[in-house]
């Protein structure tokens, strides 16, 4: 605490008031997001269900070829089930938000008659779950490498492609983030479900754990509409290297092709977020639904 | 006023029955008079399971396993609705206020629980039966039923087991207090590894298998495979019938123990004050 207060004494904290509702919310959604346990609890909790549900895909994926971990096609599932963690987290985060605030703390009156700015106190809680996000993730890859020998190098990782690929990637996916966390204020039934529903299609359509060649072509181009397809082969082409199994769907974009993609989207994604923000901030208030307690 | 007949008051088993149906009536006709509610219910697990199918196509899997992960994500509804619906049912209501209303009525505790597992069971069959149809039919799975009077029976003995665990995880999660919510989030991926619920779970090895049993779904799922796909026999843990006889002694311990808890529980939570106390 003594540090945050340090932080929000800061003269750019003080005069910014966007800055100040980030920080703010950041540090609000991690407390959220971690002391309802004691540390070694939240800790168990943390690694116990990303561990689970990748293990769900490599007893599916033993089974069926004999433990064949080595062939190609085993990291692209086991690395794009682990990074899609992030990408769940932060789709489901934000609309989480709204719903803890609105429904369960019952304090989204107090927060909304606060010179808070809503849009970055949003994108805060966003980036709270991201940090809880990128530890399950860390922990994930880390137990594949260990017990199932993921060929990642770490002298051999494509450090750039990936930082770079990440933040614009992941950028894009907050951006959605927040559209739907802004749907979920405009709405009094099935706000539980939007995020989840969100998440859930890109799971399918990003071809998170198998090649996207894999659905029909007929759906198949849902996928190259989606910012979560691009990052995620972005991030195991520079986790894997020359390991990476290439699939004709994106084979044939080169590094900078896939960056500049995720650029585009990030940057539509973001700026649109904004607008739409404003609109359902607006449209909540006019329905009454901006501190509604459906009890639902 | 004083002319008025008496109203006859249920009392024993009559009031047991009452109060079941009472708790399970906002259920059953809440499924049915929210009907958007089934878009959702059915769209999510639809998604998982297609995502697991297309996994399977990716490594060529033989085709049986499509139907073990249609059948497995058909049941994960039943498992949420009872982590969600059942275990976590009691900590909800009592952070609404209704707790304390049921505990005040002269109905008996344990037929609020019973009544909130036949409304939660009518209404998640409704749900997994259209998931078994839909994904049925969009990924054109092949039934062969072997023996149909042994899969509905094993199908309610799973359901009474199941259910039997949700009346226990209700008391129990009661007292979890607001850790209830991320107990019910931390019972999901683990238990649908541990369980099986998208591969046989022969798969995991004699030993794991053996202590993933005392979770209903992983025989009752195990018995019903083996019963509706009957190809590759060996891939059963056990026997479908000696599945349902494990089945039917779990029934009965989870009804009891949760009979004996919710006991316990109202009595600890009458003595300290805190049966309807409110924290967030």
């Amino acid at each position: 605490m003594a540090l945050s207060q340090r932080l929000l004494d800061s003269p750019l904290l003080r005069r910014n008031d966007a800055l100040r509702s980030f920080i703010i919310a950041s540090w609000l959604g991690w407390q959220i997001e971690s002391n309802w346990a004691d540390p070694f609890l939240f800790a168990v909790y943390s690694f116990v269900r990303p561990i689970a549900g990748v293990l769900i895909l490599v007893v599916m994926y033993a089974v069926i070829t004999d433990s064949a971990f080595r062939q190609p096609v085993f990291p692209y599932i086991y690395l794009g089930n682990a990074l899609y963690i992030l990408v769940s987290m932060v789709i489901t985060g934000v609309s989480w938000a709204i719903i803890d605030d609105r429904e369960h703390y019952r304090v989204a009156k107090n927060l909304y008659t606060s010179p808070l700015n809503g849009y970055t106190y949003l994108f805060g809680r966003g980036v709270a779950r991201v940090l809880v996000g990128t530890v399950s993730v860390l922990i994930t890859i880390g137990f594949g490498m260990l017990f199932f020998h993921l060929p990642i190098r770490l002298t051999a990782v494509n450090w750039p492609l990936l930082v770079v690929s990440s933040v614009l990637g992941l950028s894009a996916i907050a951006g959605l983030g927040l559209i739907m966390g802004a749907w979920t204020m405009t709405m009094a039934r099935h706000f539980w479900s939007v995020g989840e529903a969100v998440a859930g299609s890109m799971y399918l359509f990003s071809g998170a754990i198998f090649p996207l060649d894999t659905l029909p072509a007929s759906i198949r181009w849902i996928g190259l509409l989606l910012p979560v397809t691009y990052w995620l082969e972005a991030a195991r082409r520079a986790l894997l290297g020359a390991d990476a199994a290439g699939f004709q769907t994106l084979a044939f974009l080169s590094n900078w092709q896939l960056i500049a993609v995720l650029a585009g989207f990030c940057a539509v994604l973001l700026i649109s977020s904004a607008y739409f923000y404003r609109w359902a901030l607006h449209a909540s208030k006019e329905r009454g639904l901006i501190d509604m307690e459906s009890g639902y | 006023m004083l002319n008025q007949p008496r109203i006859q008051k249920a009392t024993g088993l009559r009031l047991f029955w009452a109060t079941m149906w009472a708790r399970a009536y906002p259920r059953i006709v809440g499924a049915l008079r929210e009907r958007s509610w089934m878009f959702f219910e059915t769209f999510l697990p639809v998604l998982a399971v297609a995502g697991y199918v297309f996994l399977y196509r990716a490594i060529q899997a033989p085709a049986e396993y499509t139907g073990f992960a249609v059948l497995g994500g058909a049941m994960t509804a039943f498992w949420l609705n009872v982590l969600w619906s059942m275990a976590s049912q009691l900590y909800w209501d009592k952070d609404q206020g209704n707790l304390e209303l049921y505990v005040l009525s002269p109905g008996p505790l344990m037929a609020v629980l019973l009544g909130m597992a036949v409304g939660g069971l009518v209404m998640t069959a409704t749900r997994a039966s259209v998931i078994i149809v839909l994904c049925s039919w969009l990924f054109h799975v092949q039934y062969q039923i072997a023996d149909p009077l042994l899969l509905a029976v094993i199908f309610v003995v799973t359901m009474a087991a199941l259910y039997g665990m949700g009346m226990l995880f209700a008391s129990v999660f009661l007292v979890a207090g607001r850790e209830a919510w991320h107990l019910s989030n931390l019972l999901q991926e683990p238990i649908y590894l541990a369980s099986g619920f998208y591969f046989p779970v022969k798969a995991l090895g004699m030993w794991a298998a053996t202590f993933a049993s005392v979770i209903p779904l992983t025989l009752g799922l195990d018995a019903m495979r083996q019963l509706m796909f009957s190809g590759d026999p060996t891939l059963g843990f056990l026997s479908p019938r000696v599945e349902l006889a494990v089945l039917a002694v779990l029934a009965v311990i989870f009804i009891s123990v949760a009979y004996a808890a919710l006991t316990k529980l109202e009595q600890v939570g009458r003595r300290q004050g805190r049966l309807i106390e409110r924290r967030r």
